[in-house]
């Protein structure tokens, strides 16, 4: 079931962005309606990717149209509204001030999304880079980069943003920084594999024998080519770096106080873990869901890009 | 067999060595001014006075040329003395030290359980014959490592403690109080011990010589704990040092969850007033657990693998 949708995929997410075009005019409706057919048919079977993708989309929404889901203020408490349960008011209840959780998780979206986005960027840049280098020019450079990254994945990923985070100090984007900083050495390990497996392709060597430079045959055939694994590494991360810079802000490093980050309001709710459950398990379980959505979507792309190799 | 440990050993200090430089690079290089950084955690940076900064920075040899200052702090840890904290101002290795008992039962605990709960659900989930209960039970070990480890921590607390009193929610006295934390953080480690476990256990099933016991006759729990566990374990204790990283990393929010102490708890404490040399021990400390991990694999793995001795024992595969 799989193969047939990658087979439908491939000229869309196929590496080479050169490819000539199709000799024969092809009626675009007839193919075009026949992919979506077997797309749609590939998603009915799956509910959870389904349900993922809902899940994920409805996170980027809020994170950019909040005022789409609610029209309450995160930040403005009515004092009589104070401890509210969940219910049709409010539906995740509010907090100590009389703040409507549920506002403030959509609100959060936006600082929680920009901080992960912000963590996976800087470790796919910084990674990809270190992994490319490597990986191309081979030789004493590689032997020291890479030594280098398996004493980084030595230390335990948040020791190192720990460190990093004492060395940067506190805030959403530092914290992510951090994070990013933190598991550059897992990209760079893919990264360089697969710019290693890449550069003995017949297709490297054909385009080395024709005399193209050596960035041509970096960043039109070797990059593109070694791009999949990296960015299904990618998808993991994001729901690794969704976790991480929710604990950061859980243990105080985060956003200060009056911000809605997820990781910072579940930890407030723990002052009052007693008698408001609502305040700490319904923001978690935001964060839950949006990292097994992640990682759903996460397995989907494994699977495929097995397949591309 | 020696050259191997020698080589291993020799990989060991190398790592300890390049894991001190990286956090040296970090948290005195990064910050620009360690000194200040310092003198000014959990402090306004306007209230610290200059002169007492001087004083700070020569007391710290921070007025040194940078590689004078790295080889010297090198020096120095090399003998096992990682400077004194800032906060406190006792020696750096005497506080891990004395936070460390509370983190080992702790993390031992937790890797009980987790290799336990993990390793059964493993077995089981490749050993059911009904399709739904396998795809239930595989997706277990999904939905744990996806879970924040502070918010179960939370919704544990919430429940055993404050609904049903059953344990107590905070503090470090007594067996009781270990329960909470070391199931919590063996929920995300058991999650990953259960995935590397069922993994290989699915590969080895596929072999011809599981084929072969089954061929002869032998009985499908015989088959399943006799002859695939054992081969399919191998692969999974690789993975060990990893473990014990995580363990260590989940540690630190596990502690501060449950207000135990411990090393996870005084790293918490360290980053928050930003004392550069308690945060610079643990981070070295975090590799040494992890080195020491691997050499433990190492050391045990020719034993469980007779294959691994043949080649080791060459000298080309040593050399």
């Amino acid at each position: 079931m799989s193969q047939s949708l990658v087979g439908e995929l491939e000229p869309e997410t196929g590496p080479d962005p050169g490819r000539p075009l199709h000799p024969e005019p092809v009626e675009p409706g007839a193919v075009g309606g026949a992919e979506v057919r077997r797309l749609i048919r590939f998603l009915l079977r799956r509910p959870g990717l389904v349900l993922s993708l809902l899940v994920i989309a409805l996170v980027v929404l809020a994170a950019f149209w909040p005022t789409l889901f609610t029209s309450r203020d995160p930040l403005l408490g009515v004092p009589a509204d104070r401890f509210q349960g969940p219910g049709a008011q409010h539906w995740f209840g509010t907090d100590e001030l009389g703040r409507d959780i549920y506002a403030r998780v959509v609100h959060g979206a936006a600082l929680s999304l920009k901080a992960t986005l912000i963590a996976v960027g800087v470790a796919f840049v910084a990674g990809g880079t270190i992994g490319l280098v490597a990986g191309f020019i081979g030789g004493w450079v590689e032997n020291v980069l890479m030594r280098i990254v398996d004493v980084l994945l030595a230390i335990p990923a948040l020791f190192l943003s720990l460190a990093l985070v004492t060395a940067l100090g506190f805030g959403t984007v530092k914290v992510a920084v951090a994070v990013g900083l933190a598991s550059v050495a897992s990209f760079a390990r893919v990264m360089r594999s697969e710019v290693l497996r890449v550069r003995r392709a017949v297709y490297v060597e054909a385009a080395r024998s024709t005399g193209a430079r050596w960035y041509s045959v970096l960043l039109r055939h070797v990059l593109p080519n070694a791009m999949g694994p990296v960015l299904v590494l990618a998808t993991i991360e994001f729901g690794l770096a969704v976790l991480a810079v929710s604990s950061l802000s859980f243990l105080g490093y985060g956003a200060p106080p009056p911000a809605p980050e997820w990781g910072t309001l579940i930890s407030t709710g723990r002052n009052y873990l007693a008698n408001a459950w609502w305040l700490s398990t319904l923001p978690g379980l935001t964060v839950a869901a949006t990292v097994l959505a992640v990682n759903r979507i996460a397995r989907a792309l494994d699977g495929e890009s097995a397949t591309w190799r | 067999m020696r050259r191997y440990l020698a080589g291993r050993l020799g990989q060991a200090v190398a790592v300890l060595w390049a894991a001190y430089t990286i956090s040296f690079l970090v948290l005195v290089w990064l910050p620009g001014d360690p000194v200040s950084a310092m003198a000014a955690g959990g402090l306004d940076q306007a209230a610290v006075d200059p002169a007492q900064l001087e004083a700070l920075r020569r007391e710290y040899g921070f007025d040194r040329p940078p590689l004078v200052q790295y080889l010297d702090y090198l020096g120095r840890a090399v003998r096992g003395d990682f400077g004194n904290s800032v906060a406190t101002g006792r020696p750096v290795t005497s506080t891990l030290a004395d936070a460390l008992p509370y983190t080992l039962q702790l993390t031992a605990a937790a890797l009980a359980l987790a290799v336990l709960l993990g390793g059964a659900l493993a077995l089981y989930a490749t050993y059911t014959p009904h399709r739904w209960l396998r795809q239930l039970l595989m997706s277990l070990p999904s939905l744990g490592v996806s879970l924040p480890t502070f918010w179960i921590g939370l919704m544990l607390v919430q429940l055993l403690s404050f609904r049903l009193r059953l344990l107590p929610a905070f503090g470090n006295e007594g067996a009781a109080s270990l329960i909470l934390p070391a199931v919590t953080l063996a929920i995300p480690t058991g999650a990953m011990v259960a995935q590397l476990l069922a993994k290989s256990l699915l590969t080895t099933l596929d072999e011809p010589y599981v084929e072969t016991a089954r061929a002869k006759g032998a009985g499908r729990i015989r088959v399943h704990l006799r002859h695939a566990l054992r081969n399919a374990a191998l692969p999974a204790l690789t993975m060990v040092g990893i473990l014990v990283g995580n363990l260590m990393a989940g540690s630190v929010v596990v502690e501060t969850v449950f207000s135990r102490n411990g090393i996870g708890r005084e790293t918490v404490g360290a980053v928050t007033v930003q004392d550069i040399p308690v945060v610079q021990g643990v981070v070295v400390f975090g590799a040494l657990a992890y080195v020491l991990a691997n050499l433990a694999v190492d050391l045990i793995y020719p034993l469980l693998d007779p294959r691994i001795v043949v080649t080791a024992a060459q000298p080309r595969s040593t050399g």
